[in-house]
């Protein structure tokens, strides 16, 4: 098995230390690891503010990096970055003959983190180890886009040592949205206020979820509102990784 | 708006007048600019009153929706049949429209067809004039909401001093105080107990209890007398049905029957929108309406009304008039915003909506709230009145699961701000800002070198591992968040150093 890393910009850049649990993660089931190092963005953030032209060169220049790789899936370890290549490529590509093609091509290809560990490796319990009362937080395009919502609650609840807890209105979305964080920062911030009551009223110690973009702004929150709460990515926990990397 | 605000000053102190929270919101309606999304969350999201009402009707329609839609095993078919029924219906709308009209017609009722809002306000208002009105009953109705059709009517035809009654007791209630409704199935969600006690005792002259019994009792009493008094009775049409040109009506509260079985004359004001097929397709609709509206297997309500009453009937109005208004729903036709036009307006989409939730209806400044409200205000006012709201979304996603005809909501929400980019309607900065990030995206080495910039300039504005409060547009992120730092080193990096 080859994969290549789809590894998002702000992966890249600010939570180095995902990309490398997801490096450590696959090596141990064997798999062989790449990471095409001419990718960057994807085009998420122009596309979801409108802008269809810029984000189809970013889709363009994707497909091309991609495809001069080989591989048998492309891993990402964000729901919403995977959504943008599997499910809105195709749709900007619409109108484009030969790049919805391509495009489709590579929706068939590009999985999700937990997606790919479950349902393409059969993997259910990887051996992690983590002592502690924690909530998943699925990311929305990961729960309603690809629908990969047991997957990762199936893998965190073989966690020896965690406690896996419901929490209220957990599919409510964070708040984040891209740039919707900083053009209606009093909404966005409501709602991760939302979001924080539930996680105390839970009594978790803990938040994972699998898009560090999702735990960004409720950490960015967390913080501001003096909580301690830990919040790791999905694959820091399956790793058994939970420091800071780069 | 706001120079003029802060150079109006109060009469009595001579202090600049502060802008008046109380003024009267249908007032503004449809026309009144959206652009002040922002200010108006603003003031939502502080507002924990409102909070706590919105919490409590959405919690409650969103759990009786996932248990009755969870009940029944054909949900996702009907679903889908619904969806398939729309399309088929919007491709064939002018041949489904006129075969309602003439079923309409062969039963003695008569049809108008209403460009915009001014032909249904001119057809009433004419109506009204011809028949010595005095008294309008009204259910529940967002197509005369939509065209402000009581403000008009009043002011238009100001010398028929026309009382206008609103019987849906929300939206009675809601005119009483000069709101518009802050949601398509509870006009008054906004408002608490109190309030409603103090509108009512407002108009009743006397005290009455915060009870809820006794404010029906005082409502169900005055509303009676307007029942009893009135000339022609207004509704809208939640579906006509092509094949037999009946109108269904859905309600809780009966005040429906009453508007269309009193007075002589029933007027239907009905998007064009809102036609089905045929009488077997209400079966599909009634059920999903209904459901995912108020969580109800069915309505206490269910009226079918076809044309005027016919000898033998024992109730029914004498006249019949059929309204369908376009105003600004054709143009979607044949478009990749088409789908809007599907909307059954069951308000399933609001309810499950974060912003929404957070916000209420009012924020949105449009007859339509919530993320049905933020495509179709757009749509049919153009994006000069409403440019924001198709912002207002985190394009989570939880309409288009939501909806029971299967509208991808969110994703023409993202068509239409491709629209406003593709329109310049974006702005200079975002312009630029999306260049700059598609140029340097698509140049790894630019990438990288951007990187190690923000890297460096960045250290004097570390503290305690984040990024101190930035002022200019990075403060709408620092006034409420902390900001992560960019790591030391890259993934890149990490990975061409050996992982």
């Amino acid at each position: 098995m080859r994969a290549a890393l789809f590894i998002p910009c702000y992966v890249d850049q600010i939570n180095p230390e995902v990309g490398v649990s997801v490096v450590r993660v696959l090596r141990r089931l064997g798999v062989e690891v790449i990471y095409p190092e001419g990718q960057t963005c994807c085009g998420q953030p122009a596309f979801n503010s409108g802008f269809f032209d810029e984000a189809r060169e970013l889709g363009r220049r994707f497909l091309d990096v991609f495809e001069g790789e080989r591989f048998d899936y492309i891993v990402c370890p964000s729901g919403s970055c995977t959504t943008m290549v599997s499910h809105y490529y195709p749709f900007i590509f619409k109108d484009l003959p030969e790049e919805r093609e391509r495009s489709e091509v590579l929706a068939g290809r590009v999985r999700e983190f937990s997606d790919f560990l479950a349902n393409v490796m059969g993997v259910e319990d990887l051996g992690a180890r983590l002592e502690g009362k924690a909530v998943f937080h699925c990311g929305c395009h990961q729960r309603r886009e690809l629908g990969v919502l047991e997957e990762p609650q199936e893998l965190l609840s073989n966690v020896e040592g965690l406690d896996l807890l419901d929490w209220e209105n957990e599919e409510l979305c964070c708040g984040f949205g891209g740039t919707f964080a900083v053009k209606m920062p009093d909404v966005s911030t409501a709602m991760a206020d939302e979001k924080i009551r539930a996680l105390e009223k839970s009594g978790a110690d803990t938040l994972i979820s699998g898009d560090s973009s999702c735990l960004m702004h409720l950490e960015g929150r967390l913080r501001r509102t003096g909580h301690d709460t830990r919040v790791l990515h999905l694959a820091q926990v399956l790793d058994g990784n939970y420091g800071k990397a780069g | 708006m706001a120079t003029t605000e802060r150079l109006v000053e109060d009469v009595e102190t001579g202090k600049p007048a502060r802008k008046r929270e109380t003024k009267d919101r249908r007032q503004e309606g449809l026309s009144s600019g959206v652009e002040g999304f922002n200010d108006r969350a603003r003031r939502a999201v502080a507002d924990q009153q409102l909070h706590d009402s919105i919490e409590l009707f959405t919690h409650k329609s969103v759990t009786g929706r996932n248990a009755v839609l969870g009940a029944l095993p054909e949900a996702p078919e009907l679903r889908e049949r619904a969806y398939r029924t729309k399309q088929e219906t919007m491709a064939n709308l002018d041949r489904y429209l006129e075969q309602m009209a003439d079923a309409v017609e062969a039963r003695g009722g008569n049809v108008f067809f209403a460009e915009d809002g001014e032909d249904v306000v001119r057809y009433v208002g004419d109506l009204a004039r011809r028949k010595g009105a005095k008294v309008i009953t009204k259910s529940k109705s967002m197509a005369t909401e939509e065209i402000e059709l009581n403000r008009r009517l009043e002011e238009d035809y100001g010398d028929l001093q026309l009382e206008i009654v609103e019987t849906d007791l929300g939206e009675w209630i809601a005119q009483l105080a000069g709101d518009m409704p802050s949601h398509i199935v509870g006009p008054i969600l906004h408002m608490n107990k109190e309030r409603i006690t103090e509108i009512l005792s407002g108009v009743s002259n006397e005290e009455l209890p915060p009870d809820v019994e006794a404010l029906g009792t005082f409502a169900r009493r005055r509303l009676r007398e307007k029942f009893l008094a009135a000339d022609i009775g207004v509704t809208g049409a939640n579906f006509g049905v092509a094949e037999t040109g009946t109108i269904c009506t859905v309600t809780n509260e009966g005040n429906a029957r009453l508007v269309t079985s009193i007075p002589p004359v029933h007027v239907v004001v009905m998007g064009i929108e809102k036609v089905i097929p045929k009488f077997e397709d209400l079966s599909t609709f009634v059920q999903l309406l209904a459901r995912s509206g108020t969580g109800q297997k069915i309505t206490v309500y269910t009226n079918f009304i076809t044309g005027p009453r016919a000898e033998g009937e024992l109730d029914g109005a004498e006249e019949f008039h059929l309204v369908l208004m376009d105003n600004g729903r054709s143009r979607l036709l044949g478009t990749e915003f088409e789908e809007a036009l599907y909307c059954i307006r069951c308000g399933a989409c609001l309810n499950v909506c974060p912003v929404y939730r957070q916000t209420g209806g009012h924020a949105y400044g449009s007859t339509y709230s919530g993320p049905i409200g933020a495509v179709i205000t757009p749509l049919l006012k153009g994006h000069g009145e409403a440019k924001d709201l198709p912002h207002a979304s985190s394009l989570c996603g939880a309409c288009w699961e939501a909806c029971p005809v299967g509208i991808p909501l969110h994703d023409l929400l993202l068509k239409l701000r491709n629209q406003q980019v593709e329109e310049g309607l974006a702005g200079k900065a975002q312009e630029i800002a999306f260049k700059g990030f598609e140029s340097t995206m698509k140049r790894p080495v630019l990438y990288k070198i951007s990187s190690r910039a923000g890297r460096l300039t960045q250290k004097p504005l570390l503290r305690d591992g984040s990024v101190r409060p930035l002022p200019g547009p990075m403060s709408a992120w620092t006034d409420s968040r902390e900001l992560p730092p960019l790591a030391e080193k890259s993934f890149r990096e990490l990975w061409k150093e050996g992982i």
